[in-house]
């Protein structure tokens, strides 16, 4: 019951910018061919929901294979980046690459290396996802305490020993940030790469667009929103149950 | 335990230089010494820590894990239960788990902690988790338990409640003890031998044997004969300062 009034803030201006959005087209205050009704986006998703719903699957199973790739990757890239200050300087500048590269000039040219369909799509998921996994894992990694590394090195601890038992569970935190950011970012590089060379809610979008059809184009991104959102909500449940017994930011 | 012309230096700032230390087996010695004397540096050395750049320490004896460190704050892992805290030495050494849980808990009734086993750090209070911290460094039954200044964050009634504790443990125990701190009273309530260090260059200013009855406890904190004691201590600190 408490979590659901704590969300009641939260709908309050969703409710007040749907009741304006719906008036102000109505009233003829915005050109329905710019902004649709939210009245009609509903009704959008009511006739096309079988194809906005294998859609929605589609970027679902897409967005998610390469959420996990990225953080599987960026962890491992991370501890690997960790293990020693020439490392990070000889790698850490690739590794932000995957930061600055502008996913939508290099989405075809993943599909000229990956070929239309769902692997474009995760590659384009991953790329964009990668490096708030890196970069977070890493500098919670990097900053366990000097005191807490002295008492493993005390009693004889080997490096994968002391990775295992403090750094990697001091950095959890961090980490958990790290795929916050990431999962929102996956569905975003999803959607792309579908753009260019995929089925799915990206590829909905594409198509509707051609077509004027404002409505399906609101329809298609709004379930794309709710994918990033369901994302995130995974995160922040695997941080409850991972972080509640200890860290601050999961208790009351 | 002999240090012979240990010298250490940071960078370019020399920290210790020259010090010639012998502490016996048994003793309870605290180091005394403004801030950035290289107390701490100290401690960390003789924890086999850091290295000297130049000079000895030979301790006596040479067994791995007989060393026990006590930091100045509790420094538990916040993610592991107090009673896996206190395990975690012995887990890292890589006993078995019925043995090391048994120990554990053995230490944590030395320091009164027994029926806090399941709770996690962020439950306890600053002096709870020093205990755990103490029942820590006690399950390897060290030789040579090493502390730095760990009481320091807490109120004073915890503080004096631990020192009597430590004292205890001490006596029983007949392990060596080397505890750094500032405070004079502290020093001289709880060693046998106190060492104060100068400001600069961890040269050794002075060095008393305390002449206190070997029970302390809260009745001596009134004592005239502790107050005496602190009043030299103080006033070699003093010309450091």
């Amino acid at each position: 019951m408490r979590r659901l009034r704590s969300m009641i803030p939260a709908l309050i201006p969703l409710v007040v910018v749907t009741a304006a959005a719906e008036l102000a087209v109505r009233y003829g205050l915005v050109k329905s061919y710019l902004v649709p009704a939210p009245s009609s986006v509903l009704r959008a998703m009511i006739e096309s929901r079988e194809e906005l719903l294998g859609a929605l699957l589609t970027t679902s199973a897409s967005a998610l294979a390469g959420f996990v790739l990225s953080t599987v990757m960026g962890i491992a890239i991370a501890v690997f980046l960790s293990s020693s200050r020439a490392i990070q300087r000889a790698f850490y500048p690739y590794a932000v690459f995957f930061q600055t590269v502008p996913i939508i000039a290099i989405a075809p040219l993943l599909v000229i290396w990956f070929g239309y369909g769902m692997r474009t799509v995760v590659a384009s998921a991953f790329v964009v996802s990668i490096f708030p996994v890196i970069a977070n894992t890493l500098s919670g990694i990097l900053s366990t305490e000097p005191a807490l590394r002295d008492l493993f090195r005390l009693y004889g601890a080997s490096t994968p020993v002391t990775l295992w038992k403090l750094r990697f569970p001091a950095a959890l935190p961090q980490i958990l940030t790290g795929l916050r950011v990431a999962s929102g970012l996956a569905v975003i590089g999803a959607i792309v790469g579908e753009f260019i060379g995929g089925q799915g809610l990206g590829s909905v979008i594409d198509v509707a667009r051609t077509q004027q059809r404002v409505d399906k184009v609101f329809a298609a991104v709004l379930l794309a929103s709710v994918l990033g959102l369901a994302l995130f909500g995974l995160i922040n449940l695997l941080s409850y149950v991972t972080l509640r017994r200890w860290h601050a930011s999961e208790q009351l | 335990m002999q240090l012979k012309g240990v010298r250490k230096s940071f960078d370019k700032l020399v920290v210790i230089e020259g010090m010639d230390l012998e502490i016996a087996a048994g003793e309870f010695i605290a180091i005394l010494g403004p801030s950035g004397c290289g107390k701490s540096t100290l401690l960390r050395m003789l924890a086999r820590l850091a290295e000297p750049d130049s000079g000895s320490i030979a301790i006596q004896p040479e067994e791995r894990f007989q060393t026990a460190f006590v930091f100045q704050d509790a420094h538990l892992l916040p993610w592991r239960s107090v009673l896996d805290n206190a395990a975690l030495p012995l887990e890292l050494m890589g006993a078995a788990p019925e043995t090391r849980y048994a120990t554990a808990r053995a230490a944590l009734q030395q320091v009164s902690l027994f029926e806090a086993e399941d709770r996690y750090p962020a439950q306890l209070s600053g002096g709870m988790r020093m205990r755990v911290s103490l029942a820590r460094a006690l399950v390897t039954q060290p030789r040579l338990l090493l502390l730095d200044e760990p009481f320091a964050a807490l109120d004073e009634i915890t503080r004096f409640r631990l020192d009597i504790q430590l004292r205890e443990l001490w006596r029983t125990r007949g392990i060596t003890v080397v505890f750094v701190t500032h405070s004079i009273s502290e020093a001289a309530f709880l060693a046998n031998r106190a060492v104060v260090l100068a400001k600069r260059g961890g040269r050794i200013k002075l060095d008393r044997h305390l002449d206190l009855p070997v029970e302390r406890n809260d009745e001596l904190r009134m004592d005239p004969r502790l107050g005496q004691e602190m009043k030299v201590l103080l006033g070699a600190m003093e010309e450091e300062s």
